[in-house]
This record gives structure tokens, sequence and C-alpha cells, in this order.
């Protein structure tokens, strides 16, 4: 190792570096500030903004610090007149063709361009002529373009095709008339788009939805953590006048670098909408209607005690969110459980419960996030990741850059920003064939694949997935968020984790929710209580809720509507039950049919506690205070418990809530491992002109606060009305691209648009869950019948 | 990622066969090296200019992304990516055939045609290239070059002749 260290000196200073190092990496870990603004430690080194040029003794001319590598007894000067000269020049050249109207541009006090000219630039320049002009481009809903300002440093050119791996943005033309654009007119549509605003150094990529909303010395800076998927990505929210007005990266290398997706950074534009609920309301001659918080809890302690009193605690139900704290998922659960009842869940997109004993405490990766990386196969099973786990996507994808296989047997075909050894989209039986084919590949000898080996066609693509997972020094097979809505997860899950044991991968879970871990932890589920012990009697899960006769139903900042497979009982249920709903925003249904109303305090306004898909517990504090009357979901719950006589309801604070439930977890350890005891093929479809609707929870449509952010819902992932087909049944069916259609199942019936999709199985009619469009029709996993409409 | 879509008959089989040939001449995962050969067959075909559509094709062809041909295309002056005549003037006014009098050749070619460089004639079959570089004629200045063709010493009435001679 020490044959690698060499001896620098800058300024002076006497610095070790690794041979190979680029003198900028040695500098900024050093703390030696140099200026630059194409230079990125996550990106290629591309030297062509010259903005780094120092003085490395003996070499004629200035050097650029970010392609400059060190070596043995280098001595370098970054603040000599050589250097300041140079670096001045630089900056006099940069700022011919930009615009020098800082307080009109949305950058201003917050812009690298501005910051750099101050230190390094001189106070006027010589130059008079005119400065070239560019139009600006619409590049869809998140991005503004602003390209007169832009000084060609190509970050956002790089971060597309090396880290994002979808190319979108190019530099065309040349010279003076180079610029940065997507040439056609077209959106860019990458999950992580957002993130060249912050590469962008200068005002020409900016956010579109709080452009010139705030100036950055306006606003404060609050940590927090993203409640959207179970990467669990680090973020700063920013809040003005007591609201948030944006979401940046907060740096966290074992978790999101420095990037995060999309619907993390956008989501908060849902926090503030017309149907934020400000005050607790209570249905009153059939209307919803403000009332005091005692008042609204009071008649919510009654709810419950009545319904406990006259039809026993069996006939009172919670729901919780894979989006809530730690803390309001433990309580919820406690409150419940404190009640005599253990009908608590939150797994609203699951159908198949028959193994949930077998699951482990914690469904979790299995490995580092990091670890990701180093895999050298992968089999991903019902895994969107690229748009559910986004930045557990970036991990893969530089898997596979480095040579990784990694497949996928999905409920239809995702394209993937990294290159796939096999992508299998299939209809909900025929992933299990292929897993059953994996299985047998493997050579997996456990009975209950043997016993079915025979229905199994096992081809080259099985052969293929087998041979890499067993020849991988790292290898992993991954449960992802649609294995979960699979009509027999059991089923899935027990093959996953023969083909994981028969080859010696690691068996692991992207749990679906930012908070679907803790949930397990927290004991939000029917069977099993805190710190997962399991209960004596075992409570109804999510989908037996919407079928049972309730009395009294709690829902905790779900929309049972949008999130659960069969959203024509959720409506029904939520009308037929006294509905008390704890939540941030109140839907169209919910204002018809809830009984009692009380708003509690999104992420942002909380403290708490989210855990990630590998177990970190994740604290933060809340950002800005909720709109009107809002509190805390937490405090809603304890002054609940306090309400009904519980014991156990005296926290003084959240952490006490947090220290009681770690205390609860200190012997947990966490482990995948899986004794399958079932293996079950469905039936094949006889019918063979039978669609089956298949779908899933798309990533734009995940929670409550995604459903509602404005400029996400119009990027094209949250594309709704619309049902797509393979082109088989488009033509057997006769119909044509875009023709309206009326889909019925049972007694809805709904209008759509028809769009040909080959990466749907045929068979199917993709017609995911989670929008308006078909929020109270049918279920997805069961039949539907098209008929041309007009 | 890119998956070689097809490219739906926008390429004709003798612009494929000559991308083809190119192909053979670079490494198996490199396609993207022929890139300027077949954008160049792809204008050949379209009768001196580039759609997106053709740029497209290219892309597919060659397993590259579609903005990253955008660029090339838009970067090499060779490559027009907006209609353009048929035939392709370029008279070059660089330093030697400035002072040999090609001042004299562009005001008779933009008389003639009422058009300025940079255009193209309404009936399409002239078009008047800005020559941004030396063409490395400078011995017959002035001169210009008629589709791939270099004419040297230049007068009005060889040029007319030159261009009248274009079908």
């Amino acid at each position: 190792m020490s044959d690698d260290l060499i001896n620098i000196t800058v300024d002076g200073k006497q610095l070790q570096a690794r041979k190979g190092q680029m003198l900028i990496e040695v500098t900024d870990a050093a703390g030696i500030e140099i200026p630059r603004f194409c230079y990125h430690k996550k990106l290629s080194v591309a030297a062509n903004c010259r903005m780094c040029l120092v003085e490395v003794e003996k070499a004629p001319k200035p050097l650029p610090a970010c392609a400059t590598p060190v070596m043995p007894d280098m001595v370098v000067k970054t603040t000599s007149e050589l250097a300041a000269g140079a670096q001045q020049g630089t900056m006099e050249f940069l700022l011919i063709n930009h615009p020098l109207d800082c307080p009109i541009c949305d950058q201003g006090g917050e812009c690298e361009l501005q910051d750099v000219a101050m230190g390094y630039g001189n106070s006027s320049s010589d130059y008079v002529e005119t400065k070239r002009v560019v139009m600006d481009k619409n590049i869809g809903p998140l991005i503004s373009t602003e390209l007169t300002r832009c000084i060609h440093c190509t970050r956002c050119v790089r971060f597309g095709e090396e880290i994002a791996g979808i190319r979108e943005l190019g530099a065309t033309g040349r010279g003076e008339n180079m610029r940065i654009g997507t040439y056609i007119a077209k959106s860019v549509d990458s999950e992580l788009s957002g993130n060249v605003i912050d590469l962008c150094p200068v005002g020409a990529l900016t956010a579109k939805p709080s452009r010139f909303s705030a100036r950055s010395w306006e606003l404060t800076q609050h940590s927090t953590v993203s409640p959207h998927d179970s990467v669990g990505s680090n973020l700063f929210v920013h809040v003005g006048n007591g609201s948030v007005t944006r979401a940046v990266p907060r740096e966290n290398e074992a978790i999101n670098e420095t990037w995060i997706s999309d619907r993390d950074r956008f989501s908060y534009e849902g926090l503030y909408t017309d149907d934020r609920i400000s005050s607790p309301m209570l249905r009153i001659d059939g209307e919803l209607k403000p009332v005091d918080w005692q008042t609204a809890l009071s008649a919510t302690a009654k709810a419950l005690s009545d319904a406990v009193e006259k039809s026993g605690p069996k006939s009172i139900a919670a729901l919780g969110s894979a989006q809530s704290t730690l803390e309001e998922q433990y309580l919820l659960q406690k409150l419940m459980r404190a009640l005599g009842s253990n009908n608590v869940d939150h797994r609203l997109t699951q159908i198949d419960y028959s193994d949930q004993q077998l699951a482990p405490v914690m469904p979790w990766l299995g490995m580092a996030l990091e670890d990701l990386e180093n895999l050298n196969a992968a089999l991903l099973i019902g895994s969107n990741v690229r748009k559910e786990q986004p930045l557990a996507a970036l991990r893969l994808r530089k898997a596979s850059l480095k040579g990784a296989s990694i497949s996928f047997i999905n409920p239809r075909v995702y394209p993937m920003n990294f290159d796939t050894a096999s992508n299998i989209g299939a209809s909900p039986r025929e992933q299990l064939l292929h897993l059953l084919a994996v299985a047998v590949a493997c050579g997996c000898q456990d009975e209950l694949v043997t016993r079915i080996a025979s229905e199994a066609t096992v081809d080259d693509n099985h052969r293929a997935i087998a041979d890499h997972l067993k020849s991988a020094d790292n290898a992993a097979v991954l449960l992802g968020n649609s294995s979960v809505m699979h009509p027999d997860y059991a089923s899935v899950r027990a093959l996953a984790s023969c083909i994981a044991s028969a080859t010696g991968a690691v068996f692991g879970y992207l749990p679906e929710g930012g908070n679907t871990a803790g949930a397990w932890l927290a004991g939000c589920v029917p069977h099993r209580t805190a710190g997962g012990v399991a209960t004596e009697t075992v409570g109804l899960n999510a989908a037996q809720m919407l079928d049972a006769p309730l009395e009294t139903l709690v829902l905790m900042g779900v929309e049972p509507r949008y999130e659960q497979i069969n959203s024509a009982l959720a409506r029904k249920q939520i009308a037929n039950a006294t509905t008390i709903i704890i939540s941030t925003h109140l839907s169209r249904h919910a204002v018809d049919h809830a009984d009692v109303v009380l708003p509690s305090a999104a992420f942002t306004e909380t403290s708490g506690t989210f855990v990630n898909a590998v177990g970190a517990w994740q604290m933060f504090n809340g950002a800005a205070a909720p709109p009107g009357e809002g509190r805390p979901g937490w405090k809603i719950l304890r002054v609940l418990g306090n309400e009904l006589n519980l014991d156990g309801f005296d926290f003084n604070d959240v952490t006490a809530v947090r220290g009681e439930l770690k205390t609860l977890c200190r012997e947990l350890t966490l482990d995948n491992t899986y004794s399958a005891d079932a293996i079950e093929l469905p039936e094949p479809n006889t019918n063979g002109h039978e669609l089956i609707r298949c779908g899933d929870l798309p990533a734009y449509k995940s929670d409550m606060l995604v459903r509602r952010a404005r400029s996400l819902q119009k990027t094209v992932d949250a594309r709704q009305n619309v049902v797509a087909l393979n082109s088989v049944d488009l033509q057997a069916l006769g119909l044509e691209e875009n023709a309206v259609v009326s889909v019925q199942q049972d007694d809805s019936t709904v209008m759509l648009k028809v769009a040909q999709d080959d990466g749907v199985p045929a068979g199917c009619a993709w017609l995911p869950i989670g929008s308006t469009d078909v929020a109270g029709f049918g279920s997805l996993f069961q039949p539907v019948t098209l008929v041309p409409g007009s | 990622m890119s998956a070689a879509t097809g490219n739906n008959g926008v390429l004709n089989a003798h612009t494929l066969e000559e991308i083809d040939e190119w192909l053979q001449r670079y490494p198996a995962d490199q396609k993207q090296s022929a890139v300027l050969a077949a954008l160049r067959a792809a204008q050949h075909q379209n009768n001196g200019f580039l759609t997106v559509e053709l740029m497209d094709a290219v892309a597919d062809k060659l397993e590259m992304s579609k903005i990253a041909v955008y660029e090339v295309a838009s970067f090499y002056s060779m490559y027009e990516t907006k209609p353009v005549g048929k035939h392709c003037v370029a008279i070059c006014t660089n330093i030697s055939c400035m002072l040999m009098g090609s001042d004299t050749i562009v005001n008779h070619v933009e008389n003639k045609y009422g058009i300025k460089l940079g255009e193209s004639t309404a009936d399409g079959k002239i078009y008047l290239k800005v020559e941004e570089e030396c063409l490395a004629g400078c011995d017959g200045g002035p001169m210009m070059q008629v589709d791939h063709v270099y004419h040297m010493k230049l007068t009005p009435e060889k040029v007319d002749k030159i261009l009248d001679s274009l079908d």
C-alpha cells in the first residue's frame, strides 16, 4: 500500500496522494480550494471549462488540476501569479457570453459562476460586443431551461450518459453555435433528471416547480429523509415563510451518494394542495364539519370503544401506511392491540398472505446498498427497480457496467437503464413457471420443486440465469414491489428462496415503501406485534378488512381506493363502516364517507424515524409546521390512547416512543431465511379469449403525497387513462392504437384509451392501480372485457 | 438500453450495405466508430440532407443514443440537417481564393440564382453552401466544389458552364 503513496507539495503544504489520482482530488481532500465548473467527483473528467488551472513547477504552462495526475515530488501553486492570472483569464472568457444580470436569474445567490467570478474574476471586462443568445427549450415539467446562461461544462450531458444511463441531453452544434439540449422537441424523462439542476453550475437548468419562488438566503435548510422508497434517500428541505419550497440531496455515500430521485425531489409539491386538511372534522347531519380537537378526539374514542363494547374488539380495524413514521406505526398498532384487536396492517397492495408466518421479522436487502455494486449476478423478481428504487438501480447499473449479469422476471417488461441478461415480462402464472424453470435449471433438489418440475419448460434463458447465479462470487435473488402484489406471493417467495439456496445467492427484498421495513418492526401486521413477536390470534390482514363486517375502520395515511388491489371493495367498505381518517389529505371519497377526520403532519412536519432496506433507523425532525391545526401523528395517537384510558401512552416526546420500540427490537438480528412449505401453480387460464387485468402500483402513484405532486403528475411516468395491450391482443380485438374502449369488470366500467405496448405480456391488459381514472374500478388480476366505445 | 428497433425501411438497402461494410472495419463493440460514414451514406440516399428520421435510423443501426448522433451531425459542416438543394455548390472564400477574386464568383452565382450563400433555389436544384474552411485548392483559386468535384481557376463564364450542365 505504501508503494502507492507519493508526496506532493501544494501551496507549501506537504500532501500524500495515491498514484493516479488527479490533483484536484488531492487538494479537495486537503481542503485546498481550486475553482471549477466542469469537474464533479462523480462524473468523468472533461477538462473543458479550464477554470481549475494551477501552476505546476517545471510545467511550461498552467495545468488543469482536474486532469493532471499527481507525480512524485510535484510542486503545485494554486494561488501564484501565474495560476491566478490563468484563472482570471478563464473567468473573463466564460463571462463573455454569460449574461451579467444575476438579480433576475433564479440561480442568483447560490450560483457557482457568481461565487467563482467574485472570488477569482476581474471586476470589469474588456468585452463590450454583443453576447450570444440561445432560445430556451421546453424539456418537460420538472426542469426549466435558460440556455443563454449555459457555459458548456457538459455536467448534465455526462450525468445522463454516465450515471442515469439514459442519454437525453447533448451538446449539438459547434463553436459559438454549440448548445445544450435534446435537439428535437422532447421532454427529459429520466427518473433522476432533477439531479442536473444541482449539477448545473449556472442558472441554465433550474427547478421548474420552485423557479422564482424564493431566494436562497431567505430559506432555512433542514435535514430529513425521503418517505417514498426503501433506499431512504437523505434530503435537505428548504423552508421559506413556513412552507417547504424545495428538496435537494443530502450527501450520504452509503445510501444515496450525492443524488436523489425526481420523486424525492418534487413530491413536496403535494404538501400544499386544496385537499390538505387544516382542521379536525366530524360528520354532523351527513356533512363533514370542522370541529375542535377535543370534540373530534372524543368522537374517535367513542367510535372505537362503542364498537368494541357492542361487537367486540374484532369489529375494529386499522390500516397504517408504509410512508408513516416508525413511531406512528408503532403507536397505531399499540392502540389497536390495547383495545384487544389484532386487525392492523400496512400491506395494502398484497393479495396472498398465506405464508405470512414464515416471513422474516423485517424484510431487508440482505446486504449493504453499496454491496449491490459488487454483485456479479442478480435475479430480480417483480421489480421495476429503476422507477421504484432509482438509487438502488444506480448501484445495480454500476455492477452491470462492470460485467454483472442482471436478470428480471416481471409482470411486464420494464425497460432498465442498464444492460440486462434476461428481461422477462410474463403473466402471473407464467412468472411462476419461469421461476420454476430457473429453479430446475439450478438443480434445486427441494421436494417442493422436484414434485412439479415436469411442469417447467427450461430454455436457454433459464439456464443462463441459473449459471450466472451459480458461478458468481456475489449473487443475489431479490424480491421487488410487484412480487408482493403477485396473486401467489407465497409461491413466488418459495421459488425465489429455493433458487437462492440452490445457487448460494443472497436472498433479499427491496421493501416497497420508505418505511415498509419499519412497519414490520413496529408490528403493523396482524400476526406479529412490535419486535416481531407472534400474537396468540391472528388479526385480519389488509385484504380481509375489506370484506369483514367491521364497525369502525381507522385509516392512517392511506387511501385504500388507490392503494388496494381491489379498489371497488375498498370503496364499499369505507362507505359501510364508521371510518376514522388520520391523514394529511382528504380524497373526494373520504369527503363523502369519512366520519371523523384528524389532520396529521406530513414527513416534513414531524419528528420521526424511517427504516430503510438495510435496516438503518434514520431519525429526522420537522422542518415546517403543519398547516392549520394539523398535529404530528404520534401525538394524535398518544392523546387517543389517553382518551381511551389505555395504559402505556404517557410519552413525553417522540424519542420516548422510539426508545420503547428500540428496546423491543433489541434482540433482533436481520435474517431473510425462508423455509418454503408450499408451491402452488394456479390452473391455466382455459378461456383463451379472456384478458386478465395486470398492473402494479406505479412509482408516481405510490402514495398520498406523490399522487398530489402536480409537476410529477405531468411527467410521462405518471401517464394514466390508458390501457396497454400487446400488439397480438390489439390485432385480435381489431383495435387501433389510441382507440377509446370501455373496460369492464363485474359492475365497474371505465373509458380509456388503448396503447400498444409489446412489453405487456399477451393475454394481459395493463391497467395499474393508483390513479384517479381507475379508483373504485374492480380489481387487479381478474378478467376484464374491452368493448370499443365512442 | 437502446435496443436495435430495426430501421423500418428508412435506410435503403444500398445505404445499409455501405454501413455494414464500414462496420467490418471496427471492433464489434464499437459500432459508433462508423457514425460518420453512416451519416454520409444516409445523407447521400436523401439527396444531400439528413432528417431526424434518418439520424434515428442510424442511431438504431449503430446502437447509439439518438442525441449522440444529432451531436455528430450538427457538429460537422459536411452534414446538412435542414432541407437543401440537390447539388451542393461550395465556393471557397478563404484567403487564397479571396485574393484571387472569389467575391466576384460568389456575386455572380448569387445574382444568377437570386439567392444568398446558405440558401437553395426554389426548384430545389442548387444549394449554395457556406464554405467555412479552406478546401486546399489554393493553387487553382478561385475554386469551388460541386458535389465532391473540384473546379479550379474559375471565371463567371466557366462557372455558368459548369452549373448549367447540372441536371
